[in-house]
């Protein structure tokens, strides 16, 4: 990463702790967005405690995404499991292509309101770029690879643990990072059932007519998918510097 | 010694590797050779039973491979294939001490194994122990997978085509250090090529196969002067039979066996014992001469070869 990206990247970090730290001293930059002596700040919860749990809640869901995504893609790449493997792309699509909104407003009835209806639609919105990648990432070792390793003497769970899955570790940490970012964003709908989250800040933005919370709930948001986004980064090169060379 | 008794695959109604029975000797290069799709590579595959054959039975020092699973069968046999399959997230060292970690050896002994094995590849374990497979050049990469297939100190070793990517003349070089290897540890090797040069170049015994069949196994000489089969004739050449035929013997060799022993003239052109007659003939065609001085590896003269002494050496019998 060049020099000055980096500083840039820092310096977004630093703004982000501060603002989160003390809102209150940021409150004249907000203030020209409010009407009618509105508070410029969100006030009616912890701005930091408000991001950390929207930052919980969406690693909790990829988290679990990240097991189950990454356990069908190795389940049909196997031989035996071949045959599952419409089955769960079937299931990971519609998990994508279901709106995360609409997933919410079926589980809200089976689970009740609060974090558990959220969870489950980002889990469900999660899925399908890790398992793709997932899935790309084992079938591109090369056959003479795994023939080499099976002459060896390695049997199927070595082969897997050793070869196949850190040879697919980049681009199934490459989903895991794309299903995170998208994540950060949609866990915003989360508060409209009770979730807490940032999203809470920006409804209470909407409803209120506060274009300053609107703001914050966005920006803070936007700001975190940013650096989770590089720091998933930073650590995938880390974790892959040999990996990477074809 | 390895015996393959009737061995057979199938792959619906094709037949790949049709009844191949054979017998390898300890501590010698076997040469299986053949065009592609003559079941050669299978064949070989199933000796670590990569390939479970249809029917028949391989036995190594007598004991039937299928007495055990077959990953532990192969941790057992050294594996190298075309293109060596390194793996690309691993240094030198840590492929090379695949089959010592699968075999679960200390660190303590792996550590020595893999400088050990470094070294007698000419890699310098401070230079490439700590490299990745894609920082080496192609024949460094080839000898690591060499390197790698040896590791555990195998008494078999198995190569499938494992200089088919080199260039000629890193291949030449490769195949010198590969009966260099050979003669060090003392490994069977059992090798697969296309290249009929190659198999007369490394082989004590040379099979020749087509469309699934063993079509001849013999000494490399043999199949020269009495091919079984016009097949294995025309694989062999033809054309240039004479000269492989004294390829495959040493200046030494033939004055050993009492080819010469004149006093030697002034003027004549010195060659070396270690020459293949083919290329004492080519250095004496060159100089015009008609004989040449031969001295030994220490430079003491062991006699004259002269040009009638190869002839006749060439000769069909």
């Amino acid at each position: 990463m060049p020099r000055a990206a980096t500083l840039l990247r820092l310096a977004a970090l630093l703004l982000l702790a501060a603002f989160l730290w003390q809102p209150a001293r940021f409150a004249p930059l907000f203030a020209p967005l409010t009407q009618y002596g509105a508070p410029a700040i969100y006030d009616q919860g912890n701005l930091l405690q408000l991001t950390l749990a929207h930052l919980s809640t969406v690693c909790l869901a990829a988290i679990a995404s990240a097991l189950v995504a990454v356990g069908l893609g190795i389940l049909v790449t196997r031989e035996r499991g071949r045959e599952f493997l419409p089955l769960a792309r079937a299931l990971v699509n519609v998990g994508q292509t279901f709106p995360p909104v609409a997933v919410l407003a079926i589980a809200v009835p089976l689970v009740g309101f609060g974090e558990a209806p959220t969870l489950i639609a980002l889990f469900a919105y999660g899925l399908l770029p890790i398992f793709e990648n997932t899935m790309v990432g084992l079938q591109g070792c090369s056959r003479e690879l795994l023939e080499a390793a099976s002459g060896m003497g390695m049997d199927a769970r070595q082969r897997l643990l050793r070869v196949e899955l850190p040879m697919a570790l980049p681009l199934i940490l490459e989903g895991i990072r794309l299903s995170l970012v998208i994540n950060i964003g949609t866990a915003t709908i989360g508060s409209t059932v009770a979730a807490r989250g940032l999203g809470e800040v920006i409804i209470a933005g909407l409803l209120s007519n506060n274009t300053a919370f609107i703001m914050q709930g966005g920006l803070v948001t936007g700001l975190m998918a940013i650096l989770l986004y590089d720091a998933v980064g930073l650590l995938e090169r880390r974790l892959c510097r040999s990996a990477h060379v074809h | 010694m390895i015996t393959l008794e009737s061995l057979t695959k199938r792959y619906g109604d094709a037949t790949v590797v049709d009844a191949v029975s054979m017998t390898i000797e300890r501590n010698t290069i076997t040469v299986i050779v053949g065009t592609s799709g003559s079941g050669k590579s299978t064949l070989l595959r199933m000796i670590n039973r990569l390939v479970e054959p249809s029917s028949g039975r391989v036995l190594i020092e007598g004991k039937d491979t299928r007495g055990e699973p077959a990953h532990l069968l192969r941790r057992r046999i050294g594996y190298a294939i075309q293109g060596h399959g390194l793996f690309p997230h691993r240094t030198v060292a840590e492929n090379i001490a695949t089959v010592p970690h699968l075999l679960d050896w200390p660190d303590e002994r792996i550590k020595p194994r893999v400088e050990e094995l470094l070294r007698a590849f000419e890699l310098d374990p401070a230079a490439y122990a700590d490299k990745y497979p894609h920082q080496l050049s192609g024949g460094q990469q080839q000898r690591v997978g060499v390197a790698r297939a040896l590791a555990a100190g195998p008494s078999l070793l198995l190569m499938d085509e494992p200089f088919g990517a080199l260039d000629p003349i890193i291949r030449a070089k490769a195949q010198d250090d590969l009966l260099a290897i050979q003669r060090r540890f003392g490994t069977t090797i059992v090798l697969v090529t296309h290249d009929m040069d190659e198999a007369f170049r490394l082989g004590a015994r040379v099979a020749v196969m087509s469309q699934g069949r063993l079509l001849q196994y013999d000494r490399p000489a043999a199949l020269l002067t009495h091919p079984a089969d016009p097949l294995v004739a025309r694989m062999t050449g033809s054309a240039d039979r004479a000269l492989r035929l004294l390829s495959l013997t040493t200046v030494g060799d033939l004055l050993g066996a009492g080819g010469a022993a004149a006093p030697p003239a002034p003027g004549t052109p010195v060659i070396g014992s270690h020459l293949s007659l083919r290329d004492a003939l080519s250095e004496l065609l060159w100089s015009g001469a008609d004989r040449a001085q031969v001295i030994g590896p220490d430079g003491a003269p062991l006699g004259t070869l002269t040009l009638a002494a190869i002839r006749a050496h060439g000769k069909a019998d």
